[in-house]
């Protein structure tokens, strides 16, 4: 718990994360630091975005696998580690901001 | 014998055709006797050979053509047809020849086939007696004469004799009645007619007309058809018959299926418990995840510091091509151009002024052209004729739309900043003068609403309006405060600032801070060495009461003159400070024309809201014109590091940087700090840069400066001496590194220091004399004006390009880089400078050492 806690720490305190969202395999949030709507918002929409990024990655080569997924925009970017496919990953989520000065939200999923 | 001839010949036939026999026999059945042919007692037979041996008729041995006849006898017939039976050849014939009456029968030799068969029998006693006969007379013909004489001969050897026909008596059978009935005889006897002609008339031409038949009916007869009536009849019964038939029609439908479909779903998000969530924190597979993953985070986290992510190249790419491109010829086009010929007449405009919040207003202040070399004793002519402060607006070119009045000319005017209806001015006689156009304000924001009305509003017209003028002409506002002459400057007051009310200058001279957050305090500049503050509180109070008091007047019906608002007038009001600018030890007074103070938060206050300047650092892009450079330091409370320091430029062309901050008393002399010169001639702007609050600008003769506050060594940017003089200058205010130049030619100088910094990267000639105000203004981000007033009394605006008004990404920093570059460059050469010095110190030292050395020996 304890480590759980403290990596958690580490990488929210990063320079530019703005929040970071945990989910499970099925996208629902465990840990956030946003509030709850925009989370559940964040968790849904990128656990389908991740499955539809993992699968096109496994369709193209089936022994390839996802290991990050980055989506930069206008005003920020968001980050997303999947855990192991096959159900058995948690998701986590960041958000962070960039060194201009525009937030990054950062994904774990 | 003939008939057994036949019978051989027949049996010859028959091995040669027995189907032909069979068919004959067939025949024979039927058809035995040739009556057919007519012939009835001649029977055809076959006679084989043994037949004609039998009965000695051989062919061509017995019997021949010519000799055809066999009688046969009845007997030796009927013998071999015993003998003979079926075989016989007269089997066919049995019953003939048994009737036969004869004894003999005659067998006829048929060489040609006449009837079918070799030999033939001839059945009756005539016909034998017929054929024997007459053969004998007539052999010479064959066939069928031959057989028609036999058969001739059969029947007169039979036919009696012939008797001649004896005539009867006719018996009538009735049928001479027939012949009568049908015969044709004449019933009436016929009419004979004779027409003749007269013989003269033979042959003479003869002529026709023409009548019409139906005109006299004499010449013809007709016989019209008419309804017989006899003949027409009514059906009263008719045989009729119907058929039915189905009449088909093809006809469709459409049923409106109404199914249920979903119009909208309300969902909520699955959500675990906290129990589940502690649950799955604690969980090890929660654990490993994050070990596995957190450096890969990790890794991009940082990756993200170490460049900037969202630095768009391709953007950058087109803005360094826009730069570097060429620039269009002319970067300031004309939009405007305002002059008046009543009250702009032989009139230069001292100063020019943007409405802060209204779009489309300008004001300007009319001043008496004078020679340039003149303008230091401003103070000496006594003006009596009435000075303006011309409002124009960017949709009514031809008429002013307020007119400020005075009866000294204004030198300088300020929009209040927190309340744009609140305008100082500084008259060239010394005092200060306060106008208030709240009710104008209305009308002048309902000019840029109607664009095409020209007409003045005449629900608003104030009552401040005289009755002087007409409904055509721009309302007139008369000022509501005046300073006391006693205690105003002595000479004109060339420079005037409002000041944001953070800070008051009481008695103690502490600056603290003013809650109110107006702008009541007026800083003032005159060249007789003052530098005074103002409050305006009180003369605010006064003018409520000057217009209460006017409005009574107008209710009156009187026409008001000065006399009368003067006494009204608080003519107390006076100067919260005065600076003298002396140098303390040297007594030498500096006449400042233009003052540069730094201050704190900046505001103004818009018709709807405060707008607060941007405080943390970033170029401010709406920031309105000021001649005092705003600080970008946002500590409203802690007034400790409030800058008491100030730049003044002279009349004689002196900069000086000095602080303000008082020890004693009031009206104690000044310690100045540092002093430049490096314009020969009065400085005319003395700018602080809108993007750096420690860069000023100078202009004055012919050449002008760029300075750091806190460098002492001189200026950043010193330009050459230029051949025309600058009359006028002022930063851009949307980039950083641009600024406009006026010179007394009447061109524009555009200095851009991204481009070159030894001239100016743009000229433009905007009029003929000599420009003596400019002032840009940021309306929108794509409308940047420029506004331009000239000795002639013509007021142009201009509208900046693009390429002028929009800076470039990074040229803030570039051209901070560029000042940091020119400071080291100074200080390197102060330092050189002062090495060589020391050098200098060093040698004459050493030389008088030496001297003395020498001397002494």
């Amino acid at each position: 718990m304890a480590e759980v806690e403290e990596t958690l720490k580490r990488i929210q305190a990063h320079r530019g994360v703005f929040a970071t969202i945990v989910t499970n395999a099925e996208g629902i949030p465990i840990r956030t630091t946003l509030d709850n709507s925009t989370t559940v918002q964040y968790a849904a929409l990128l656990q389908q975005l991740t499955k539809k990024a993992r699968s096109t990655v496994r369709d193209i080569d089936p022994q390839n696998d996802l290991t990050f997924l980055r989506i930069r925009s206008k005003k920020y970017e968001i980050m997303v580690a999947p855990g192991l496919s096959v159900g058995n990953g948690s998701n986590k989520s960041d958000v962070s901001n960039s060194p201009s000065g525009k937030p990054l939200i950062s994904t774990l999923i | 014998m003939k008939t057994s001839a036949k019978k051989q010949k027949g049996k010859t036939k028959d091995k040669k055709s027995a189907k032909g026999k069979q068919t004959e026999l067939g025949k024979k059945d039927e058809d035995l006797s040739m009556a057919a042919i007519g012939h009835p007692e001649i029977f055809p037979l076959v006679f084989t050979s043994k037949t004609q041996e039998i009965f000695n008729c051989r062919v061509n041995v017995d019997v021949t053509e010519e000799n055809c006849f066999k009688l046969i006898k009845k007997e030796d017939i009927m013998q071999d047809l015993k003998s003979r039976a079926a075989i016989s050849d007269f089997h066919p014939v049995k019953k003939v020849v048994l009737e036969y009456p004869g004894e003999e029968l005659l067998v006829v030799f048929d060489a040609n086939f006449q009837y079918g068969q070799n030999f033939y029998l001839v059945a009756s006693e005539e016909a034998k007696q017929n054929l024997l006969e007459p053969p004998e007379t007539a052999k010479e013909k064959e066939g069928e004469i031959e057989e028609e004489k036999e058969e001739d001969r059969e029947e007169t050897l039979e036919v009696p004799p012939y008797k001649p026909p004896v005539s009867k008596p006719w018996v009538s059978l009735g049928s001479e009645k027939e012949v009568e009935e049908e015969s044709v005889k004449d019933t009436a006897t016929k009419v004979k007619y004779m027409i003749s002609r007269v013989r003269r008339k033979f042959g003479a031409p003869i002529t026709f007309s023409d009548t019409n038949a139906s005109h006299v009916k004499e010449n013809y007869i007709e016989c019209t058809s008419y309804q017989d009536k006899t003949f027409s009849n009514k059906i009263l019964e008719k045989d009729m018959s119907v058929q039915m038939v189905p009449k088909v029609r093809e006809a469709c439908t459409q049923t409106k299926w109404t199914y249920p479909k979903n119009t909208s779903t309300q969902y909520f998000p699955r959500e675990l418990s906290s129990e589940e969530k502690e649950e799955s924190l604690t969980s090890e597979k929660l654990k490993d995840f994050l070990t596995s993953v957190h450096l890969s985070m990790e890794i991009a986290l940082q990756q993200n510091e170490i460049m900037n992510a969202f630095f768009d190249d391709w953007k950058a790419l087109a803005e360094d091509e826009s730069s570097s491109g060429g620039k269009p010829d002319v970067s300031l086009k004309a939009y405007r151009s305002f002059t008046d010929p009543r009250y702009l007449k032989d009139r230069a405009i001292g100063c020019v002024c943007w409405h802060p919040t209204i779009y489309g207003i300008i004001a300007v202040s009319a001043r008496e052209r004078l020679p340039y070399e003149v303008q230091g004793n401003l103070s000496d002519k006594s003006l009596l004729q009435h000075s303006v402060i011309l409002f124009w607006s960017f949709f009514d070119p031809i008429n002013p739309q307020l007119i400020l009045e005075y009866p000294e000319d204004i030198y300088c005017f300020q929009f209040n900043p927190r309340d744009p209806n609140i305008i100082a001015g500084g008259s060239i006689n010394g005092q200060v003068v306060l106008w208030d156009i709240s009710q104008h304000e209305e009308k002048l924001q309902h000019e840029q609403n109607d664009v095409d009305e020209m007409q003045m509003p005449a629900v608003n017209m104030p009552p401040l309006t005289q009755a002087q003028h007409s409904s055509t002409e721009p309302p007139l506002v008369r000022y509501c405060a005046i300073s006391s002459i006693q205690y105003s400057h002595k000479k004109t007051v060339t420079d005037i600032n409002w000041l944001p009310g953070h800070f008051e200058d009481s008695q103690t001279d502490a600056a603290s801070e003013n809650r109110a957050e107006i702008c009541l305090q007026l800083l003032t500049c005159s060249p007789d060495c003052s530098v005074s503050f103002w409050d305006v509180p009180e003369a605010k109070l006064s003018e409520q009461l000057l217009s209460e008091k006017i409005k009574e007047k107008e209710t009156l019906n009187m026409p008001l003159d000065i006399s009368d608002i003067l006494k009204e007038l608080d003519f107390s009001w006076k100067p919260l400070i005065k600076i003298n600018l002396c140098e303390s030890d040297t007594s030498t007074e500096y006449g400042p024309i233009r003052i540069s103070l730094k201050n704190l938060h900046y505001q103004y206050k818009t018709s709807e809201k405060m707008r607060p300047l941007n405080t943390l650092g970033a170029p401010a892009k709406e920031s309105p014109y000021t001649e005092i450079g705003t600080s970008s330091s946002n500590n409203l409370k802690v007034l400790d590091n409030f800058s008491t320091n100030f730049f003044v430029g002279t009349e004689d062309g002196e900069i000086v940087y000095s602080d303000w901050k008082i020890d004693v008393n009031n009206d104690s002399a000044k310690q100045v700090c540092q002093k430049y010169t490096i314009h020969t001639e009065p400085i005319n702007t003395l700018q602080r840069s809108p993007f750096f609050e420690d860069i000023i600008l100078s202009v004055g003769g012919r050449n002008f400066a760029i300075w750091k506050e806190g460098i002492t060594n001189g200026p950043i940017l010193q330009s050459n001496c230029s051949a025309g003089r600058n009359t006028a200058g002022h930063w851009s205010l949307t980039r950083p590194g641009v600024f406009f130049i006026g010179r007394d030619d009447g061109n524009i100088e555009i200095w851009d220091l991204l481009k070159k910094t030894h001239e100016p990267s743009h000229f433009q000639s905007i009029s003929k004399s000599t420009i003596t105000f400019i002032s840009p203004w940021t309306a929108s981000a794509e409308k940047n004006f420029l506004a331009v007033s000239d000795d002639l009394g013509v007021l142009h605006v201009l509208k900046i390009f693009q390429t002028l008004s929009d800076p470039s990404e990074n040229e803030h920093a570039t051209i901070l880089d560029y000042f940091e570059r020119e400071i080291k460059y100074l200080k390197h050469c102060e330092k050189e400078f002062q090495e060589y010095q020391e050098l200098q110190a060093k040698t004459e030292l050493k030389r008088s050492w030496r001297h003395r050395g020498s001397k002494q020996v």
